[in-house]
């Protein structure tokens, strides 16, 4: 676990350069994110928060520059260490990317079967949990992803990014199409799993509720890369028109005066 | 870093668990049995459990130290967890609410009932997939003369893509297997009518059997296998994703948007595959012939006038778009039935392409006996 205050990186990203074909996503990014922190990763849409989770985990080579993941490159690791590095993170998608023929127990027991031999009963005791903590209700496990709503596939699909303890946990837009009592629950899951388990937490999000309620830093990507990176009230601060515009626009202002006067009922516009 | 470990001793009736090492979830595994087996025995007792010297633990430890401690009576507060540092109290808090196991699979009942059940279920299948089938024609055959009646709603570009990808594009798969085919059975042919001393009836053979089946059925396997596949898997990942909802509450019909096209684009150009496939057939049989035995092209060509009459080659065309129809119905339909999972849409191409060859067979049969009736 580790000690509370030290500013250990565990992904560093330098120099990033990704494209499809022509287009340029990201041009000399630079990114680090520290050890047992919650870091938020806003901005507008198609500015390729996506496409920056997927180049840190390995699934979208960058054209430039390097990534670095528990000090390590993780693009020039054999197939077998890049096994061995994959199952220290969670991934969970912005589509949930359940396995759709499996079930939702089946899906949170996938990884724990695969990378830890456990007997069954365990791993599906370990499920269960996980699938209880996320805030589904026990009836869920057996069913099929097909017959879930929206929402509650998110919270399977952050029920098997948890499924292995990892160290780093990345979340795509995970309180998207949350209601906003389960978004909450949500937010305290998170803080609360980060500060018994040591969790680092790379998360894509555009709630900015989640955003005041959870993270330790802010990275607004922008212009390909990142432009203000901080605590939210120094990112807050910075003059660039965006980050005005979405601090300062009324659902930002709702958001930061519901938390000013401390979850009492916030004024509306 | 050592794996977890725990050793249970009694005093005073008391029972006590010293956990050690580290309870990580890829330590737990060796433990599991004999801490269930544990649970069971403890039952009713009081159960103190000593995680002072414990080392590393992440959830499924909590999970497991948690769930030993609830298995026992905990009506009196002698049951608990010591030594707990701040930061496993936390976890221990974190996981305890949330032990109840739960449901991993649908629940299964009799395996003899769910035999039978299923038998029942696949008859009665075949019944309704049959009169399904029939109401999907008839949906297709009226959404085709609603829009008739508007020609400028028939969507040409697409009705176009279609003949292309699944007709154009197939043309040298089954020209080729057309050949083969031809060649063959010109070859098997001559072999078994030398022995009678009548190899000149090889071009009769060919002629005829290409012309009048093999031609057609090779054209419609190979469409069938092709593209009656393909549409399942692309109208049924549109299902998936939804694509077809969307259609239906944007006011578009997804039988006049997908299904139309797809049909008239398969109906029209089957005869014309089915043609070519007949046409390279007997070339195929020519070949052979002039290379293997001492019928010369010409005098293969002046035979095949002479015996075999035009109804053979108008047979083999006519069933062609008819064929064609069955595929793309059936391709279409089991497309439109595709449900939710990755699972299914494998299943329901699997199931497109047996169908459609299913029926063409027996739609080929049916033709075989009609035509003979009639004498044509
Ligand atoms: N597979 C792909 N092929 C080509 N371009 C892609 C691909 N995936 C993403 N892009 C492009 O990359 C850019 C960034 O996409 P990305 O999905 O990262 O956006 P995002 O920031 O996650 O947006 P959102 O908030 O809407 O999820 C977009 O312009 C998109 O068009
Ligand atoms: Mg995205």
């Amino acid at each position: 676990m580790a000690i509370e205050g030290t500013f250990e990186p565990v992904i560093e990203v330098e120099g990033l350069r990704t494209q499809f074909g022509d287009n340029i996503i990201h041009d000399n990014l630079d990114l680090v994110v520290r050890r047992n922190e919650i870091i938020g990763v806003v901005g507008g849409s198609g500015t390729g928060k996506s496409v920056l989770m997927r180049a840190i985990i390995g699934l979208k080579r960058p054209s430039a520059g390097t990534v670095r993941i528990f000090g390590e490159n993780f693009y020039e690791k054999t197939p077998r260490e890049q096994i061995e590095i994959e199952r220290r993170w969670g991934v969970m998608f912005q589509g949930g990317a359940l396995f759709s023929s499996l079930t939702v127990a089946q899906n949170v027991m996938a990884p724990i079967n695969e990378h830890l031999k456990l007997p069954r009963g365990l791993a599906a005791d370990i499920a269960a949990m996980k699938i209880s903590m996320s805030g589904l209700p026990p009836d869920a496990g057996a069913k099929f992803p097909s017959e879930l709503s929206g929402g509650m596939n998110k919270r399977a699909g952050l029920a098997r990014a948890l499924a292995l303890d990892p160290e780093i946990v990345f979340l795509d837009e995970p309180t998207a199409g949350l209601d906003p009592i389960g978004a909450e629950k949500f937010d305290r899951l998170i803080v609360s799993l980060k500060e018994s388990l040591g969790l680092t937490v790379f998360m894509v999000t555009h709630d900015l509720d989640t955003l005041h309620a959870t993270c330790d830093r802010v990275a607004v990507l922008a212009e390909k890369r990142v432009i203000a990176i901080g605590a939210l009230d120094e990112v807050r601060r910075s003059d660039h028109p965006w980050i005005q515009e979405y601090f300062s626009g009324p659902r930002g202002r709702a958001a930061l005066s519901a938390k000013a006067i401390d979850g009492g009922p916030a004024e509306k516009d | 870093m050592q794996p977890a470990a725990y050793t249970v001793d009694v005093k005073d009736g008391l029972l006590r668990l010293v956990a050690t090492g580290d309870w990580l979830a890829r330590h737990l595994g060796p433990l599991d049995a004999d801490l269930r087996n544990l649970e069971d025995d403890s039952v009713g007792r009081e159960l103190i459990i000593d995680i002072s010297n414990i080392g590393r633990i992440d959830t499924a430890g909590a999970m497991v130290l948690e769930r030993v401690l609830q298995s026992c009576d905990r009506r009196t507060d002698l049951s608990k967890i010591v030594g707990a540092t701040a930061a496993h109290q936390k976890l221990l808090q974190d996981v305890r609410p949330h032990l109840a196991p739960c449901e991993v699979e649908p629940a299964h009942r009799n395996a003899f009932l769910m035999m039978t059940n299923r038998l029942g279920k696949g008859v009665l299948e075949g019944y309704y997939v049959a009169i399904e089938i029939l109401n999907f024609i008839g949906l297709t055959l009226t959404t085709l003369l609603r829009v008739l009646q508007d020609p400028k709603r028939l969507r040409v570009t697409s009705i176009v893509y279609h003949m292309e990808e699944a007709g154009i594009d197939a043309m040298p798969i089954v020209g080729l297997m057309s050949f083969m085919i031809g060649a063959v059975v010109a070859f098997m042919g001559a072999k078994i009518l030398r022995l009678f001393n009548a190899e000149v009836f090889t071009v009769e053979l060919v002629g005829i059997s290409v012309l009048r089946e093999f031609g057609v059925l090779l054209a419609a396997i190979l469409v069938a296998g092709r593209s009656g596949s393909a549409f399942t898997a692309s109208i049924g990942t549109m299902k998936i994703r939804e694509e077809i909802d969307a259609l239906r509450a944007l006011g578009l019909d997804p039988i006049e948007v997908l299904v139309l096209p797809r049909t008239i684009a398969l109906v029209v150009f089957m005869p014309i595959l089915a043609f070519m496939a007949a046409i390279v057939g007997v070339i195929g049989g020519g070949v052979v012939a002039a290379a293997a035995m001492e019928i010369s092209p010409a005098f293969f060509v002046g035979r095949l006038q002479e015996t075999i009459a035009m109804s053979n080659f108008w047979v083999g065309l006519i069933k062609a778009p008819f064929f064609a129809f069955v595929i793309a119905i059936i391709g279409c339909y089991q497309g439109m039935e595709v449900e939710g999972s990755a699972e299914s849409l494998g299943q329901r191409t699997t199931l497109s392409v047996v169908q459609s060859l299913f029926v063409v067979i027996i739609l080929d049969a049916f033709f075989a006996m009609f035509f003979l009736e009639i004498d044509f």
